[in-house]
C-alpha cells in the first residue's frame, strides 16, 4: 500500500530530542520496550543522526525533574481531542496527576509512530484512527513507565516493588516514604525495561470511559495562550503572502513587482513554482504590497470549465454504464426488470471547502549548520519532511518537523503536495535562506486554493416486489478520484478508488440483487478528503434514497431499515437508540417533522434523528438526537463533542455550503460571505447517546458528519413531499 | 522607514500605551499581533465575517481586522489577554468546565463576544445569544456548548 509515500517517508530521518528527560518507548515491531535519555543526537560526519545508546529517540513519555509529564503523540490534534485521548490512555496506566500532563506531537520513527490502523508503514492522522492505533501502544507505554518508576523507588528505599503504590504522580510506601515522579525519573530511566507489561482490566479503569474527565487543554484556549502555527515568532522572521494562479493549472508567465518592492516593510517579491510570494517584515506590510503586484498568467493548461458544466458532464455520464464495479450481488438488472415497482433518483453534490478557521500557514528556517526546521500543521509529517528536504536540497534527517497546534483541519492538512509546507521552504530558499519565513494564506487563498471535497453525481434505482420487499438496488457514482495521481494512488484497486465509494459499496442492507459502480472523471480541480470523505455523499444518497423506497413500499423508515439490518446489529442498535431517545413515532408539535438516517464510517456507527420545520424555502432544524457506537469509549465527553460538532459541520454543508467555479474556471467564493458554514443561529439542540461497548475503540472525528444530512433531508421530505436531490438544500429547494 | 513621532498612531491596549510605527490604515489586528506581539487575537477572514479577531473597544466587541490604528486615539482596547473581572473569569471557567473549545482558534473571539453579551444582558435568552454570537464562526461547530456555556455563566454570575 502507498508505495511512493513509503519511499519518501522511509527516507526521512529520526526525531531529534533535545531535552534531557526520561523516555519510555515501545518498539511495536520488535515487541520490546526500550528506554533511554533524550540527549541530543550525535551527528556522524555524513550528517546522519546516530543514536546514543540505547535508542534515545524512541519515546512516548518524558518525565521532567519537576514531575511534568509530556506525552509524545504519534497522532495529530486538529481540535478533535486526539491528544487528550492519548494522554488518557497513557495515564490510565501511568498514574500521574491529570494536571501534570501535557502532550506534544512527535515524528521521525515509523516503528514508534507509524499508524497501526494503516499497517504501521506511514505516520499520519486520518480516517478517524487515532484511538485504534494508540489504544494498546500508549497504555503499554504508560504501564512500562510506571513499572520502572516503581522499580527505581523500590531500589532506593530497599523495599519490595510490590509494596509501592502509585497515585496522582506520587510513589509511596507504607513506611511513610513518598516521592514524586520527577524525583525518581532519572533513576527510573536506568531500570530494566519490562517485557510483558500487564495492563489494567477494564473494570479497573478510572480514566478511560470516565464521563467527568475534562480535556487537559481547554483553559489555554480561553485566554489566548494556546499557540497555533500563526503564532510562531522567530528572531528575524519575515511573513509572506501568496498570489496563487486564478485558475487550476495556470502558471506564472510574468510579473511586475517594482511598485510593491518599493513599499515600506517589503523585503522581496519572488516567484516560486506555486505562484508569487510577497515577503514583508510583517503580515500587513506583505498584504498591502500584494495588491501592487501585477501578474500575467499562462492559462493554456488551466481548467476552464465551470462547475455547472462539470456537473452536467457527470450527470450525463451517470446515466450510462459504470466504468468499474465496486460491488455486485445477484442480478440487479434482471430484478429491476421484474420488479412490481421501481424508484429512481439522481443526486448532485457540489465541491466543498474545508474552510478551517486558521487559514493555512507554515514556517521554515534554515540554520547555520545547514539543518532545516519547519513548523506547521503536519498531518503527514514524514511525507512533508521528505518534501521539505527535497526543496531545500538537504537530507531528510537534517529536517526537523515541529508539529504545531492548529485551528481545525477537517482533512485539509493532509495533502499529497504538502502545499504550505512546500511554499514556506520554497520562499525561504528563494530569498537565499537569509531569514526564517512564515507563509500565511489569507482566507481567499485558502478558499480558492483547491483541495476540495470533489463534486459527485449519484444515480440510484431500486426495485420492489409484490410483497413490498426491496429486491434490487443499482447505484452508479460519478466523480473525481481523490487519490489518483498522488502518492496515495496505491489505494485504487481494480479501478475503484475506495474513497469514492465507501459507504455505498458496503451498504449494510440485505438486498438480494445489488450493483454498485463507479465512473472516475478527470478535472483540473484539486480534490481532497473532507471530513468523512466518501461518506459525505454516499450516506446522503443511500439514506435519502432508502426513505424514498420505504415510502414507495408503504413502510415506516425505521421499521423498513431494521428489517434490512438483521445481519448488522451495530447499525440497528444505534438506530434504535436514537429513535427511542428522539421519540420516533410519537406525535410532534404542529409543523414539526422527523427524519432519520444511519451510517457506518471508519468502523464507527452513527444514527441521527432530526426534528425539522419548513417555512417556505427555509429549513430549520430544531433538535437532533444522535447515537454512536465507536467501540470502547475512551473519552465519552470528547465523543459527545465530536458528534455534536460533526453534526453541525455536516448540517452546515447540506444546508448552504457550495464551492463553485464560474464558466472560465475561476472559483467564485472567496470568504465567509459567499461560502457560508453553519452559524450559531442555525445550530440545533443536539443530544448524543453512546452505546456501551467492549469492542476495540474506533474513531469519532469524522463519523458524526455523514448521517445528519440525510436525516434532515428525510424530515424535509416528510414536511414537503419533496426529496432534495441537489445540494446544498438552499439550492435544491429552488430547483 | 520612520515617520514623524507625532504622526505615529498611539494605541492603549490592556491599559498600556503603545506607539505604533505604521500608517493609520493598518488594521488593528495586525498591529496587535505583529507589532505589539499579543497573539491571542486571531486572523480568520480579514473582512469582519468570522469574529476570530474580536477585541473590545471601550467595552464594545469589535472586529479588529476592519478597525484601523489611526482611528483609535483615546480608545481603550482590550484583547483576550487583557480581559479580566468576574464575567470574563466566569466565562473562562465555564468554558473549561464544559470543554467548550475543540481546536480553540475561534474561542478568543467567542469569549470576547460572550463576555460583552453577559456584561450587557446578564440573563440572555437563546435568541439573545444567537443574535450576539452569530458573527462568530466556529468551524468545529461548538455552538451547542457555547450556547449552554453562556447560560451556565449567567447562572453562576447570578448566584
Amino acid at each position: 500500500m502507498l508505495p511512493r509515500i513509503l519511499e519518501q517517508i522511509n527516507a526521512a530521518g529520526s526525531v531529534k530530542t533535545t531535552r534531557r528527560s526520561f523516555l519510555v518507548a515501545s518498539a511495536a515491531a520488535a515487541g520490546a520496550f526500550v528506554i533511554g535519555y533524550g540527549a541530543a543526537p550525535v551527528r556522524a560526519a555524513g550528517g546522519a543522526a546516530v543514536s546514543t545508546a540505547p535508542a534515545p529517540f524512541d519515546a512516548y513519555i518524558r518525565i521532567a525533574a519537576d514531575g511534568k509529564v509530556t506525552v509524545l503523540s504519534s497522532q495529530f490534534d486538529m481540535g478533535q481531542g486526539a491528544y487528550n485521548g492519548i494522554a488518557t490512555l497513557v495515564n490510565e496506566e501511568l498514574g500521574a496527576a491529570w494536571d501534570q500532563i501535557t502532550v506534544v506531537g512527535a515524528t521521525g520513527d515509523l516503528k514508534l509512530y507509524g499508524n497501526l490502523a494503516w499497517g504501521g508503514a506511514v505516520q499520519g492522522t486520518g480516517g478517524s484512527s487515532s484511538m485504534t492505533t494508540s489504544f494498546d501502544r500508549y497504555r503499554k507505554a504508560g504501564a512500562a513507565a510506571r513499572i520502572m518508576l516503581t522499580e527505581a523507588a523500590a531500589r532506593e528505599w530497599k523495599v519490595p516493588a510490590g509494596e509501592i503504590s502509585v497515585k496522582d504522580g506520587k510513589l509511596s510506601h507504607g513506611s511513610g516514604k513518598v516521592a514524586g515522579f520527577g524525583d525518581m525519573a532519572a533513576k527510573a530511566a536506568k531500570m530494566p525495561v519490562p517485557q510483558d507489561v500487564p495492563l489494567k482490566g477494564r473494570n479497573d479503569w478510572t480514566l478511560i470511559g470516565n464521563p467527568d474527565l475534562r480535556r487537559y487543554d481547554s483553559r489555554a484556549k480561553t485566554d489566548g495562550t494556546h499557540d497555533f502555527t500563526i503564532d510562531v515568532k522567530l528572531p528575524g522572521m519575515l511573513t509572506a503572502v501568496m498570489i496563487h494562479p486564478p485558475k487550476f493549472g495556470a502558471t506564472v508567465k510574468s510579473f511586475d513587482a517594482a511598485k510593491a518592492k518599493a513599499m515600506k516593510g517589503v523585503v522581496d517579491v519572488v516567484e516560486i513554482p506555486r505562484g508569487i510570494a510577497v515577503v514583508g517584515e510583517h503580515m500587513w506590510a506583505a498584504l498591502a504590497a500584494r495588491d501592487a503586484v501585477t501578474v500575467t498568467w499562462d492559462e493554456s493548461k488551466a481548467e476552464t470549465r465551470g462547475s455547472a458544466a462539470i456537473l452536467i458532464e457527470y450527470r450525463n455520464r451517470a446515466a450510462g454504464k459504470p466504468q468499474a464495479v465496486a460491488r455486485k450481488e445477484g442480478d440487479a438488472s434482471k430484478a429491476l426488470a421484474a420488479a412490481v415497482r421501481t424508484v429512481d433518483a439522481t443526486f448532485e453534490f457540489p465541491y466543498l471547502a474545508h474552510a478551517a478557521m486558521e487559514p493555512l500557514n507554515a514556517v521554515a528556517r534554515r540554520n547555520a549548520d545547514g539543518t532545516l526546521e519547519v513548523w506547521g500543521g503536519h498531518q503527514l509529517p514524514g511525507l512533508y519532511q521528505g518534501m521539505a528536504a527535497g526543496i531545500a536540497g538537504v537530507k531528510p534527517e537534517q529536517v526537523t518537523m515541529h508539529i504545531m497546534k492548529v485551528g481545525g483541519g477537517f482533512g485539509r492538512r493532509a495533502t499529497p503536495d504538502g502545499d504550505v509546507v512546500a511554499e514556506a521552504v520554497m520562499i525561504a530558499k528563494a530569498i537565499g535562506f537569509k531569514a526564517p519565513v512564515k507563509v500565511q494564506w489569507t482566507r481567499e487563498n485558502d478558499m480558492r486554493g483547491g483541495r476540495y471535497r470533489p463534486a459527485y453525481v449519484h444515480q440510484l434505482k431500486a426495485g420492489i416486489d409484490g410483497a413490498g420487499n426491496l429486491v434490487a438496488w443499482q447505484h452508479h457514482i460519478v466523480g473525481q478520484s481523490i487519490v489518483a495521481g498522488t502518492p496515495f494512488q496505491g489505494l485504487i484497486k481494480d479501478g475503484i478508488d475506495q474513497t469514492s465509494v465507501e459507504g455505498a459499496s458496503n451498504l449494510p442492507y440485505a438486498i438480494p440483487n445489488m450493483d454498485v459502480g463507479l465512473t472516475t472523471m478527470e478535472t483540473g480541480v484539486t480534490p481532497l478528503w473532507w471530513r468523512a470523505v466518501g461518506s459525505t455523499h454516499t450516506a446522503y444518497a443511500t439514506e435519502c434514497f432508502l426513505d424514498e423506497v420505504a415510502a414507495a413500499a408503504g413502510k415506516d423508515p425505521l421499521d423498513f431499515r431494521l428489517a434490512l439490518l438483521k445481519n448488522h446489529p451495530r447499525h440497528a442498535a444505534v438506530l434504535r437508540l436514537a429513535a427511542e431517545k428522539a421519540g420516533w413515532g410519537k406525535p410532534l408539535a404542529k409543523g414539526r417533522f422527523m427524519g432519520l438516517a444511519v451510517h457506518e464510517s471508519f468502523h464507527s456507527f452513527v444514527a441521527h434523528v432530526a426534528e425539522v420545520s419548513v417555512d417556505g424555502g427555509d429549513i430549520r432544524v430544531h433538535r437532533v438526537v444522535a447515537a454512536v457506537d465507536c467501540g470502547t469509549a475512551v473519552n465519552p465527553d470528547v465523543i459527545k463533542a465530536q458528534i455534536e460538532g460533526g453534526t453541525g459541520f455536516g448540517l452546515g454543508a447540506i444546508l448552504a455550503e457550495e464551492l463553485t467555479l464560474a464558466d472560465g474556471g475561476a472559483v467564485e467564493q472567496g470568504n465567509y460571505d459567499t461560502y457560508t458554514p453553519l452559524r450559531i443561529s442555525a445550530m440545533p439542540r443536539v443530544e448524543v447517546h453512546i452505546v456501551p461497548s467492549a469492542e476495540p475503540p474506533t474513531g469519532v472525528g469524522e463519523p458524526g458528519v455523514p448521517s445528519i444530512g440525510p436525516a434532515v433531508a428525510n424530515a424535509v421530505r416528510k414536511a414537503t413531499g419533496r426529496l432534495i436531490t441537489k445540494l446544498p438544500m438552499a439550492r435544491g429547494m429552488q430547483s | 522607514m520612520l515617520i514623524g513621532k507625532s504622526k505615529m498612531p498611539k494605541l492603549n491596549i490592556n491599559g498600556i500605551d503603545h506607539q505604533i510605527d505604521a500608517p493609520g490604515d493598518m488594521p488593528l489586528l495586525w498591529a496587535i499581533r505583529d507589532l505589539v506581539g499579543l497573539t491571542g487575537t486571531k486572523f480568520g477572514c480579514g473582512q469582519a465575517l468570522c469574529g476570530a479577531c474580536t477585541v473590545h473597544l471601550d467595552g464594545q466587541p469589535t472586529r479588529s481586522c476592519q478597525t484601523f490604528v489611526g482611528d483609535l486615539d483615546g480608545v481603550k482596547i482590550t484583547t483576550i489577554e487583557g480581559i479580566g473581572g468576574k464575567v470574563a473569569e466566569t466565562v473562562r471557567q465555564v468554558w473549561t468546565d464544559m470543554d467548550v473549545p475543540q481546536c480553540g482558534y475561534c474561542q478568543s473571539g467567542q469569549v470576547m463576544a460572550a463576555v460583552a453579551l453577559l456584561s450587557e444582558t446578564p440573563k440572555p435568552t437563546d435568541d439573545d445569544i444567537d443574535a450576539a454570537l452569530d458573527g462568530n464562526l466556529c468551524r468545529c461547530a461548538t455552538y451547542h456548548r457555547i450556547r449552554a456555556g453562556v447560560h451556565e455563566a449567567a447562572r453562576r454570575l447570578e448566584a
